[in-house]
C-alpha cells in the first residue's frame, strides 16, 4: 500500500445524504476480477447517460471539479453493500480523502485498507468544508494526516480524529496481512484454546 | 464479574490478540466466500505465496451471477463477464482446498441460505462473508458481518479480522404481532424508526416477545436487514427454536457433540443488567404491513399510508426525499395502495426460505396473477426448491402464474440475466431499493413475501389483510 502523504486538491462538493454503494459504482461493473479500472465507471448512472455521454450538471463532469482528490459528502456516505469495489472506483478515480457526518461501517473500513482516509467531522464543520468546496478549483484544501488537519483555501484549520492504528498503517503503507502474520503465535495459542473448548466449531 | 450483553460474550470468546489501544484480531469461526467479492483477494494470496489458513472453515458458493431459469449449465445464458468470475470461484475454491457447492450441486443457492442450512452456521460463532447480509447469520447468535475483499483476503490468510469493538444497541419487539404482519414488516419498521444510519457503529441485540414467537426463517429475515439500519451486526440469542432447527443438520455437531455443544450455547444470553449504549422499543401490536415509498430503506411507511412531501423531512433528508420520490415517479400525497406495479420478484437472502414461500402460496392458492404481470419466485437455495416442490408449492405457483426458478440472489441486485428494465416497478421481498439496484432504473418497493403476493393478484401495492 502507498504511503498517505499530505497534499493539496480541489474537493468536489457532493451534498446528498446516504449515497450508497450501488451509486458509487453500479452492480454491472462488479464482474471484473481485477482491483483496478473501476474509475471510469464510478457514479456511472449519475455521471452518464446511457449513450455514455457525460450528465453535465453531475459534480464530476463540471470543469473545476474533473481532477478532485477529496470528496465533502452528505451524511451516511457509503451505505449498502460491502463492495470493495466502491471504494477502489473512488480511489482508481483520485479521490483520497472523504469528509461526512458518518461513514457507513464497511465502506468506512475499506477505505482504509486501500489507502484511503475517510474522515468524520460534525456537521457545522462538514458545512465550513461543503461551502469551500462549492467554491470550485481554485478553492484547494489541505490534507495532512499527521497533524490530523484539513485546511481550507481560506486557511481556516480544522481538526479531526482518526483510529490511531489505522492512522499508523496509512503514514506507513503497511499491509495489514503481513503485520497480523507476525502475531501468529497468538492465532495459534487461541486455535489450541478454542479447540479445547470448542471442539465442534 | 460485571453482567454482559450476548455481543460481549462472543467478542469475548473470539479475542486472540488485543493490543494496547484496544485493537483486536478476531478468530473467525467460519468464512462464506462468494463469486464477487472473492476473486481478487484469492488472487493476492496467491501473488503473495500464501496458502489459506483455515479452508476447513470456508465455505464457497456462487450465487450472484448465476442464471435462475432451467439449462443454466449452458454457459451461453451467462454473459461473458459472468461466466469468468464463477469459473474464477471454481478454480480458486478446489486450489486452495475449500469446501465449495458448485452451481451442478443441488445445495448450491445464496450463500446465506446455504450456510444455515448446511449447519455451518451455530450459535455463538463468528461468521464473516464479503456480503453485507451476513448479517442473517446472527438469528443464531452468531456474530456475523460483511467485509470488505481485503479483509476476506486476510481472513483467508490468517482466520482472523483486525477489528475494534462496537457499541451494544438493543431493540426490543415487546407483545405479539397482529395478522398479515411479518418478520419483514419488523425489519422494516426497526428502520423506519432509526434510519439507515441509526445503527451505525453497533452490534443490535433483537429481542422481545414478537421476536421469540419467530420461526428460525423469520428471524434470518429480521436479522438480515441489521445492516440496512447501519448495524454492524444483527444478534438473536439462541433458544429451543434455534437448537430444534441447528439439530440434525450436516455439519451441526453429532450426538455426544451436540450436548456438549448445547450446554455452552445455553450460557449465550445477555445478563441481568447488561449495558446497552442504545435502546429502542417497538410494541409488536402497533406495528403494520409496511412498504418503501423511496430509494432508501429507511423510507418505510404503513400500507394504509401516503406518498410523504420532501417538505416533510429535515437538513439532507428533503433533497434526498425529492430525488427518491422523482426517481420512484410518485406524487406525494398519492395512497401507497393506488401505486401500480408490473412486475413482482419473490426471493433473495432475506425472503427466499421454505416459510416465505409458504406464506406466498397461501395467498395466491388456486388464483391468478393480474394479466401482464410478470412475477418471479427464485429460491434461496436447490434444497428450498426442492422441499417446495415435495410441499405442492411449486405447483400452486405455477397454476398462478409465477415463473418458478432455480436457486440464486437473482433480480434483487440484478447481476444475472434477471433484471428490471427502465421505468419498470417492482413489489420486491429483497432488501435494498436503491436506485437502479434491480435493473438500470428500475423501481423498487420492499415487501413481505405475503404482501408480494397480494400485489402480484392485484396489480397494485395490496394491504394483505384486505385479502386474508
Amino acid at each position: 500500500m502507498e504511503k498517505f502523504e499530505t497534499f493539496s486538491g480541489i474537493a468536489a462538493p457532493m451534498p446528498l445524504v446516504n449515497i450508497d454503494t450501488d451509486m458509487i459504482i453500479p452492480k454491472v461493473f462488479l464482474k471484473s476480477i481485477a482491483r483496478t479500472g473501476f474509475g471510469a465507471n464510478l457514479f456511472d448512472e449519475m455521471r452518464f447517460n446511457r449513450d455514455g455521454t457525460e450528465i453535465p450538471e453531475f459534480v464530476l463532469n463540471k470543469a473545476q471539479y474533473r481532477k478532485s482528490q477529496i470528496l465533502i459528502a452528505g451524511d451516511n456516505f457509503g451505505c449498502g453493500s460491502s463492495r470493495e469495489h466502491a471504494p477502489w472506483a473512488l480511489d482508481d478515480f483520485g479521490i483520497k480523502v472523504i469528509v461526512s457526518t458518518s461513514f457507513a461501517d464497511i465502506f468506512f473500513n475499506n477505505s482504509f485498507k486501500n489507502g484511503m482516509l475517510p474522515i468524520v467531522l460534525p456537521q457545522e464543520q462538514v458545512d465550513v468544508l461543503m461551502a469551500d468546496a462549492e467554491k470550485g478549483e481554485n478553492a484547494r484544501m489541505t490534507v495532512d494526516l499527521e497533524a490530523q488537519e484539513i485546511t481550507t483555501s481560506d486557511g481556516d484549520v480544522i481538526k479531526f480524529e482518526v483510529d490511531a492504528f489505522k492512522k499508523h498503517c496509512l503514514l506507513n503503507g503497511l499491509d495489514d496481512i503481513g503485520l497480523t502474520m507476525e502475531k501468529e503465535a497468538s492465532i495459534d495459542a487461541f486455535e489450541a484454546k478454542a479447540g479445547a473448548a470448542r471442539p465442534w466449531v | 464479574m460485571s453482567p454482559k450483553t450476548l455481543y460481549d460474550k462472543i467478542w469475548d470468546a473470539h479475542v486472540a490478540h488485543e493490543a494496547d489501544d484496544g485493537t483486536c484480531l478476531l478468530y473467525i469461526d467460519r468464512h462464506l466466500v462468494h463469486e464477487v467479492t472473492s476473486a481478487q483477494a484469492f488472487e493476492g494470496l496467491r501473488m503473495a505465496g500464501r496458502k489459506v489458513r483455515a479452508p476447513e472453515k470456508t465455505i464457497a458458493v456462487p450465487d450472484h451471477n448465476v442464471p435462475t431459469t432451467e439449462g443454466r449449465d449452458d454457459p451461453a445464458q451467462m454473459t461473458e463477464e459472468s461466466r469468468i468470475q464463477v469459473q474464477a470461484l471454481d478454480t480458486n475454491a478446489r486450489e486452495f482446498g475449500v469446501h465449495y457447492y458448485p452451481v451442478s450441486d443441488v445445495r448450491q443457492g445464496i450463500v446465506h441460505i446455504v450456510g444455515p442450512e448446511q449447519g455451518w452456521t451455530l450459535p455463538g460463532m463468528t461468521v464473516v462473508c464479503g456480503d453485507s447480509h451476513t448479517a442473517t447469520h446472527g438469528a443464531f447468535g452468531a456474530l456475523a458481518h460483511g467485509i470488505g475483499t481485503s479483509e476476506v483476503e486476510h481472513v483467508l490468510a490468517t482466520q482472523t479480522l483486525i477489528q475494534k469493538k462496537s457499541k451494544n444497541m438493543k431493540v426490543e419487539i415487546t407483545g405479539k404481532l397482529k395478522p398479515g404482519v411479518t418478520a419483514k414488516d419488523i425489519t422494516l419498521a426497526v428502520i423506519g424508526e432509526t434510519g439507515t444510519g441509526g445503527g451505525t457503529g453497533y452490534v443490535i441485540e433483537y429481542c422481545g416477545e414478537a421476536i421469540r414467537d419467530l420461526s428460525m426463517e423469520g428471524r434470518m429475515t429480521v436479522c438480515n436487514m441489521a445492516i440496512e439500519g447501519g448495524a454492524r451486526a444483527g444478534l438473536i440469542a439462541p433458544d429451543e427454536t434455534t437448537y430444534a432447527y441447528v439439530k440434525g443438520r450436516p455439519h451441526a455437531p453429532k450426538a455426544g457433540a451436540f450436548e456438549q455443544a448445547l450446554e455452552y450455547w445455553k450460557t449465550l444470553f445477555t445478563d441481568e443488567g447488561a449495558h446497552f449504549d442504545k435502546v429502542v422499543t417497538l410494541k409488536g401490536e402497533d406495528i403494520q404491513p409496511v412498504v418503501t415509498w423511496g430509494t432508501s430503506p429507511e423510507d418505510v411507511l404503513p400500507i394504509t399510508g401516503v406518498v410523504p412531501h420532501p417538505e416533510d423531512f429535515e437538513g439532507g433528508k428533503v433533497e434526498a426525499a425529492r430525488r427518491s420520490i422523482d426517481y420512484m415517479g410518485l406524487t406525494p400525497g398519492q395512497k401507497l395502495t393506488d401505486i401500480e406495479i408490473d412486475t413482482v420478484f419473490i426471493g433473495s437472502c432475506t425472503n427466499g426460505r421454505i416459510e416465505d414461500f409458504r406464506a406466498v402460496a397461501e395467498v395466491v392458492k388456486g388464483k391468478k396473477i393480474k394479466d401482464g404481470m410478470r412475477a418471479m419466485i427464485v429460491p434461496g437455495s436447490g434444497l428450498v426448491r426442492a422441499q417446495a416442490e415435495e410441499e405442492g408449492l411449486a405447483d400452486i405457483f405455477r397454476e398462478a402464474g409465477f415463473e418458478w426458478r432455480l436457486a440464486g440472489c437473482s433480480m434483487c441486485l440484478a447481476m444475472n440475466p434477471d433484471q428490471l428494465s427502465e421505468g419498470e416497478r417492482c413489489a420486491a421481498t429483497s432488501n435494498r431499493n436503491f436506485e437502479g439496484r434491480q435493473g438500470y432504473k428500475g423501481r423498487t418497493h420492499l415487501v413481505s413475501p405475503a404482501m408480494a403476493a397480494a400485489a402480484a393478484l392485484t396489480g397494485k401495492l395490496t394491504d394483505i389483510r384486505e385479502l386474508m
